[in-house]
């Protein structure tokens, strides 16, 4: 695949007109704002998306609901909050095979807000195994992961790890006007907050807000003619290796065990060439098992990684630099908010939290029960 | 067993009925396959190996705890009443992987070990349904 290595860029990045706590905003209201928003500051019309992609939703309501009907590509993968990174992979290889030139991933969640919710599917596995002893969200069972590797690899230096991953992403929040949490976080906050499932505390565990997200992806010779520089996609890969949390062959590794080395593979850079990671927090635990599965570090490793606000502003290793999942937004499916930032911080537009020149992103979504990832590589010329 | 069960309650499928009628009776039953041995959820087809030659098996309905939570926040409605209580992963005497909760009065990190014995209970939520949990020995 590396033949497709800057093949495609992404020109295109917006939120909906207000995250956080935003009443009185369907799901698919908040995807419409998201996608105006990015085709303007793409430069673009309308009528130049001819491939459209979302999660969460079919494409036929999306695509309706805008109006967008010249489609020759359509994609409703769906594998939870890491599809907005297989979006990418998935774009750059319809555009490759010509199947479309420009295509418009979106997504809107009003997951703290929404009127109305779907029900269980009665006929899933989790509906007959899980649902009925209380796996009910996803706290309970990323917490039992966790819970496995404290287990191997020692609860204290585990615990470490999950308070420096916290308040580091605080700290980047509060240089984000768009966070939706405003306050400090100390140590001692962070081990007072409540339990929610052990051993999870109330800020192991992600926000639950409002939001819509969209970029869009097209072809290199129409990326270079456009007002912003293009940002490339380097290497992309996907995988996912069950559904439910008692199928997970290895609680402390995801799939980013493979998406991680291939998509650097694919993009020609090393673990050290990488100036940001974006990292899916849905929980400070996800960071933790998704360092080492991607190869940062070895199994076991991740504590010592992260240890003393490495991940923080100043520190040798920026991670999460919208303030994350934890503290900036998380909808319910936040892959689309690590690829705003990842944009951004390449084209240098993100203010204050703005990092020195960054040319490379490597940005690791991660869905489902810790089920599905998806690894992209972005780069700036 | 009351009729203000108020927690979800799992729905059989063609492939399942035989493990819900099993545990209402009191047992726990396990299919496996030829290739890869015992295995957890119930499917006529083996997982990885994709064999239809598999068959249903009698567990002891002895485990090792494989890891677990203690929910303290209720995740639904109907276990308002329950909290704190333990979600788990177990592992079964014949090796698969099994969700399911620990019953155990007052749970706190120290009175769950991984890896400790447990054997399975069963819990009548109603005519037709009895949920396999596990309480230590």
């Amino acid at each position: 695949m590396s033949d497709l290595s800057r093949s495609v860029a992404i020109v295109g990045v917006a939120e909906s007109d207000e995250i956080g706590k935003v009443e009185n905003k369907s799901n698919l209201q908040l995807h419409s704002e998201a996608a105006y928003n990015a085709i303007e500051d793409a430069g673009m019309k309308p009528s130049d998306i001819d491939g459209i992609i979302t999660a969460g939703t079919s494409t036929l309501n999306t695509a309706e609901f805008m109006g967008l009907t010249n489609i020759k590509y359509t994609d409703s993968t769906a594998v939870g909050g890491s599809s907005f990174e297989i979006h990418i992979a998935h774009a750059m290889a319809a555009i490759n095979a010509g199947y479309c030139e420009t295509v418009l991933v979106t997504h809107g969640e009003a997951g703290r807000s929404a009127r109305n919710r779907p029900g269980p599917n009665l006929s899933d596995p989790a509906s007959q195994y899980e649902i009925p002893y209380g796996f009910i969200g996803m706290p309970i069972n990323y917490s039992m992961a966790c819970m496995r590797y404290m287990h191997m690899y020692g609860e204290e230096r585990t615990r470490q790890a999950l308070a420096e991953i916290a308040v580091s992403t605080r700290k980047w929040a509060l240089k984000n006007p768009k966070a939706y949490m405003k306050d400090p976080m100390t140590f001692d906050d962070y081990h007072e907050s409540r339990w929610i499932s052990w051993p999870f505390h109330l800020f192991d565990c992600c926000l639950v807000t409002d939001g819509g997200g969209a970029y869009i992806v097209t072809k290199k010779e129409i990326a270079n003619t456009l007002p912003k520089k293009p940002v490339w996609v380097l290497g992309v890969s996907e995988s996912h290796d069950h559904g439910i949390i008692s199928q997970m062959p290895d609680l402390t590794q995801t799939t980013a065990r493979r998406t991680g080395p291939a998509a650097l593979k694919m993009s020609g850079l090393t673990h050290d060439e990488i100036d940001l990671a974006m990292i899916y927090d849905s929980f400070t635990y996800t960071v933790l098992a998704t360092l080492e599965s991607l190869g940062f570090c070895k199994p076991g490793e991740g504590p010592d990684f992260v240890a003393n606000q490495r991940t923080a502003p100043g520190g040798d290793f920026p991670m999460n630099t919208n303030g994350g999942g934890l503290s900036y937004c998380h909808t319910g499916m936040y892959g689309m908010f690590l690829v705003l930032e990842a944009v951004r911080q390449l084209r240098g537009e993100t203010g204050e939290r703005q990092l020195e020149n960054p040319k490379t992103c490597l940005i690791n979504g991660t869905g489902g029960a810790l089920s599905s990832t998806g690894t992209i590589v972005l780069a700036i010329d | 067993m009351s009729n203000d069960y108020k927690k979800p309650i799992p729905s059989p499928q063609g492939e399942s009925d035989f493990y819900w009628e099993k545990a209402k009776a009191e047992e726990l039953w396990l299919r496996e396959c030829p290739v890869n041995g015992p295995y957890f959820y119930p499917r006529d087809i083996s997982p990885g190996a994709m064999r239809k030659d598999t068959k249903w098996i009698k567990a002891s309905g002895k485990a090792t705890l494989f890891t677990f939570s203690i929910v303290e926040r209720a995740p639904h409605p109907g276990f308002m009443d329950d909290v704190p209580f333990v979600t788990a992963i177990v592992q079964l005497e014949e090796g698969p992987l099994m969700p399911t909760n620990i019953i155990i009065d007052d749970p706190t990190p120290e009175k769950l070990q991984i890896g400790m014995p447990l054997e399975v209970v069963f819990e009548h939520i109603n005519e037709k349904i009895a949920l396999p949990k596990f309480k230590p020995v």
